[in-house]
């Protein structure tokens, strides 16, 4: 298939990633390069310099919102695109509300609880929509451990060990192989497998 | 007992010919407290793993989910 063709095809799609830290910031860059046509985003967080060790913002958008400053990267990098952008913290009422209609949902999380919380709402409300899931990304190396493993609707990517902490901080390569591999999954799921 | 566990064949240490999420997890030591179980690709919710029942050959899936994002 020609890019003209992939992008005709993705132009109608709509993706929800929730989440717009190191996963979902780079995911979410990733799927409007490409030309994915909606994006529905979500984050309560601002953005802080220690983010910029791995998440698509820049020096000058420290203290704005995620949610806000991603929107503004992709229309940087794609005006076509439409991104909805929700400055909220997400609970299993928001994502029925705001992914409903989304072909694919990206689960971007931080926090294991979280993590937890959407991928039950997403298999218990949405059963029939992909769900993309990020779990293990800490450090560095290890290429070959970083996996994606299907479970019905469910995707896991990830090496599903590498938990983050202090001593494991999540560093922008891993992170972001991690962000592009689910994204790369989210456009099989879209356009049918190529490889 | 026989089950598909993680996508794997496993064989679980009981006698028993069916058991809930809760035992489960017992015999297979998974200490972990944010889990995702499917039982034959249906989701199960954490409240009923003492009553959700898992029988030889069914396909079961436990994930461990882990912080960083």
């Amino acid at each position: 298939m020609n890019f003209i063709k992939i992008k005709e095809r993705l132009k109608t799609k709509t993706v929800g990633v929730a989440g717009c830290g190191g996963l979902g910031s780079n995911a979410a860059v990733a799927l409007a390069r490409v030309g994915v046509g909606n994006l529905i985003i979500a984050d309560f967080d601002k953005i802080e310099v220690s983010n910029l060790n791995r998440q698509y913002f820049f020096h000058d958008q420290i203290g704005k919102f995620k949610a806000e400053a991603l929107k503004e990267n992709i229309s940087q990098i794609n005006p076509e695109v439409t991104v909805e952008d929700h400055v909220i913290t997400l609970n299993p009422e928001l994502i029925i509300k705001m992914f409903a209609g989304c072909d694919v949902i990206v689960e971007a999380f931080d926090k294991s609880e979280m993590k937890e919380m959407i991928v039950g709402t997403v298999l218990s409300q949405f059963p029939s929509t992909p769900l993309v899931c990020g779990v293990g990304l800490a450090g560095w190396g290890g290429n070959n451990l970083i996996k994606t493993e299907q479970f019905g609707n469910l995707y896991i990517v990830g090496d599903r060990a590498n938990e983050t902490s202090e001593e494991n901080p999540p560093l922008a390569p891993r992170v972001g192989a991690v962000a592009n591999m689910m994204a790369n999954i989210v456009l099989e799921l879209l356009l049918g497998k190529d490889k | 007992m026989k089950i598909v566990l993680n996508n794997r064949e496993e064989i679980l240490e009981t006698n028993l010919e069916e058991i809930n999420v809760d035992k489960l997890l017992k015999i297979k030591k998974f200490s972990f407290t944010r889990l995702i179980v499917k039982i034959n690709d249906r989701f199960i919710p954490k409240e009923n793993y003492g009553i959700a029942s898992i029988h030889p050959n069914d396909k079961v899936d436990v994930i461990h989910m882990i912080s960083g994002g």
